[in-house]
């Protein structure tokens, strides 16, 4: 099976003013289909640069970087907006929920982008919030729910374009130990019905949920669980 | 994302602000209702004077008396001399010498005091032949005007102005009876129907006596052939550059003046005046509307400013919605959208505040605010294009975050 990912010898170069900083060296890494990988480093060890270069939210500087059977190496800004929209479902540390809006509305922003009907976004962000427990939730704006359950509805938001990638940033990092549970608990029932998961953290007890870690440190992946079992 | 999202997703943030929204629109609202009242007020003053110059008479020449160069090359101011005569008027009335005029109306005019028993009333006393009611386009409201009969009798007849015959008798019927104008007595055989004031006079405050008769018993002195003005009508519009070269020639020939620069009289064409009026009414409205439109100005500013901060405050969710997939020019949109929607709110309610504003101000100074649908969708049109101009440099600077820059900042 061809992998989702494939990374061969990405690397990336920040320019600081004169100063040049390379965040990723020489990076080789495929993520199958169904996956569930954690990425792990402490801070400044290029976990983020790798997370914004699997996201498509910046470009390698060398190297290449295939998602789904495209290259995102030779795209520009408009089509990285699409492969994201498409391709991609974000979870973040802060949930990046809109205040302004109830919780379906913001769960069906990524649609509205895709260019889906009003109708039909509207049962998408529904059907995506029942998936995460939430389907009676669906008018409660952010402010009103706790910070497992905007979690889980900035979940429901990655999920509603049915993304080849489910990218989760330090998604436990604002949440307590319930909390923390809860939402790794269903990022593992995700797993199990087939998502590829790839798991941003620094906490080892939270990359425990996932199957396969990749350790990185000053740029390079330094352990792959996957590499030290075969 | 089409446009109906587009404005949807605009129109909810600027909801989502209100307070912040509501005092930006108040810029624009503020200099929206100040172009249109002061337009609305130039327009109105306008059409005033318009009406008020065409309710002279139409096709209508006045001929006055101008200046006459001394022996000495000194030249007096207009109206120094008494230099149209009854004469001139009789010579501009003969067809073959001017074919374009229609009508010839010379007057005198003086203040005097009339007495009907015991009511007193000054007003203007105008002395004149039939044709003045063909000229200044009079009618009466009963009995007759001057006839030629009177003219030639020097008849002490007199036709009273609407105003002037309610002054001196009240609700009687002033026909038949008799005025004493400057002490002689005269017989009412016309009163006059309204035609309101003009800017130059108030036209239903007069008394018309025939012209020798107001030369003999009113005015007075030595010249008695002597005429203030000399009304002319031209057959019609078309005909009046005609007219108007006529009576200048004839003029000109009857004063034995060769050079059309020394003309002792001047001729004014209610056009002239209409055209004068016209231009300092709509120089006035100009310089008006530019000082109401530099606050249009300020308010599109205003949205700028708030447009900016409302981008740096917001930098967090560009970056979301970017990340979920907006491209800069759907960001572009948005921002320039929720710009046009500030001014398109601020521009409707300007236009609201305008239209009220405008009728409560017109009663209370009692000059009419012309409030056209043209001014108003123009007005919409304007705010919109100010919220949209000035949006568009803070929407192309949301336009250009990086989505990684703008979702990092805290």
């Amino acid at each position: 099976m061809s992998p989702v990912i494939s990374l061969r010898g990405v690397g990336k170069t920040y320019k600081q003013g004169a100063l040049e900083v390379e965040a990723l060296h020489d990076v080789d890494v495929d993520i199958a289909e169904g996956e569930f990988v954690a990425i792990m480093g402490p801070s400044g060890s290029g976990k983020s640069t790798l997370m914004h270069v699997l996201g498509c939210l910046d470009v390698a500087t060398t190297g290449t970087y295939t998602l789904a059977g495209m290259s995102v190496g030779a795209m520009d800004e408009e089509q990285l907006a699409t492969i994201r929209n498409r391709r991609i479902g974000f979870v973040f540390q802060q949930f990046n929920l809109l205040a302004s809006m109830p919780a379906w509305r913001n769960v069906e922003l990524p649609l509205t982008y895709a260019g889906v009907g009003r109708a039909e976004r509207k049962d998408r962000a529904l059907a995506a919030l029942e998936r995460v427990g939430l389907a009676d939730r669906a008018e409660h704006r952010p402010g009103q729910l706790s910070g497992g359950q905007q979690q889980r509805v900035a979940i429901a938001r990655a999920l509603v374009t049915e993304p080849a990638l489910l990218l989760a940033d330090e998604p436990t990092g604002n949440l307590d130990s319930a909390s923390t549970a809860d939402v790794l608990g269903l990022l593992a029932e995700l797993h199990a019905s087939g998502r590829t998961i790839v798991l941003i953290t620094h906490e080892e007890d939270v990359a425990a949920a996932a199957e396969r870690v990749l350790r990185i440190l000053d740029g390079g992946i330094q352990h792959d669980s996957l590499a030290a079992l075969s | 994302m089409n446009w109906r999202e587009t404005i949807r997703t605009g129109w909810d943030a600027v909801r989502a602000h209100r307070l912040r929204s509501g005092l930006t629109m108040l810029g624009i609202l503020i200099g929206i209702a100040a172009v249109m009242l002061t337009v609305g007020l130039g327009q109105g003053a306008q059409a005033t004077i318009t009406s008020q110059i065409n309710s002279l008479g139409s096709n209508l020449l006045v001929v006055t008396p101008g200046s006459t160069t001394g022996s000495n090359g000194v030249r007096g101011g207009a109206g120094t001399a008494s230099t149209l005569t009854t004469a001139d008027a009789t010579a501009l009335a003969d067809r073959t010498v001017a074919p374009d005029v229609a009508a010839v109306a010379p007057t005198v005019q003086r203040s005097a005091s009339l007495t009907a028993g015991t009511a007193n009333w000054t007003t203007t006393v105008i002395g004149t032949v039939p044709d003045y009611a063909v000229v200044r386009a009079r009618t009466l409201a009963e009995g007759r005007f001057l006839t030629a009969q009177d003219v030639a009798e020097h008849a002490p007849v007199v036709v009273l102005g609407s105003t002037t015959a309610t002054e001196l008798f009240g609700a009687r019927s002033p026909l038949g009876r008799s005025v004493a104008v400057s002490g002689t007595p005269m017989t009412v055989v016309g009163v006059l129907a309204p035609a309101g004031s003009s800017a130059v006079q108030n036209q239903d405050d007069q008394a018309i006596l025939p012209l020798p008769t107001a030369a003999d018993r009113v005015i007075g002195g030595t010249a008695r052939t002597a005429v203030q003005a000399i009304y002319l009508t031209a057959v019609s519009t078309e005909a009046l550059p005609a007219a108007y070269q006529e009576v200048t020639a004839e003029l000109l020939a009857l004063h034995r003046v060769t050079d059309p620069a020394n003309a002792d009289f001047t001729i004014t064409s209610q056009q002239a005046i209409l055209d004068t009026a016209t231009t300092i009414t709509g120089a006035l409205t100009a310089v008006l509307a530019g000082i109401a439109g530099i606050s249009l100005l300020v308010g599109g500013i205003g949205v700028m400013n708030i447009m900016l901060v409302s981008i740096t405050e917001r930098i967090r969710e560009i970056g979301l919605r970017k990340a979920l997939g907006a491209t800069p020019r759907v960001i572009r949109r948005q921002f320039l959208v929720e710009a046009g929607v500030l001014g398109l709110a601020g521009g409707i309610a300007g236009v609201i505040l305008g239209v009220v504003a405008g009728a409560l101000l017109s009663t209370a100074i009692g000059q009419p605010i012309v409030v056209s649908p043209t001014a108003t969708l123009g007005a919409i049109v304007v705010s919109v294009g100010i919220g949209l101009v000035f949006g568009v440099y803070p929407a192309s600077r949301a336009a250009r975050l990086a989505p990684i820059d703008a979702l990092r900042s805290e």
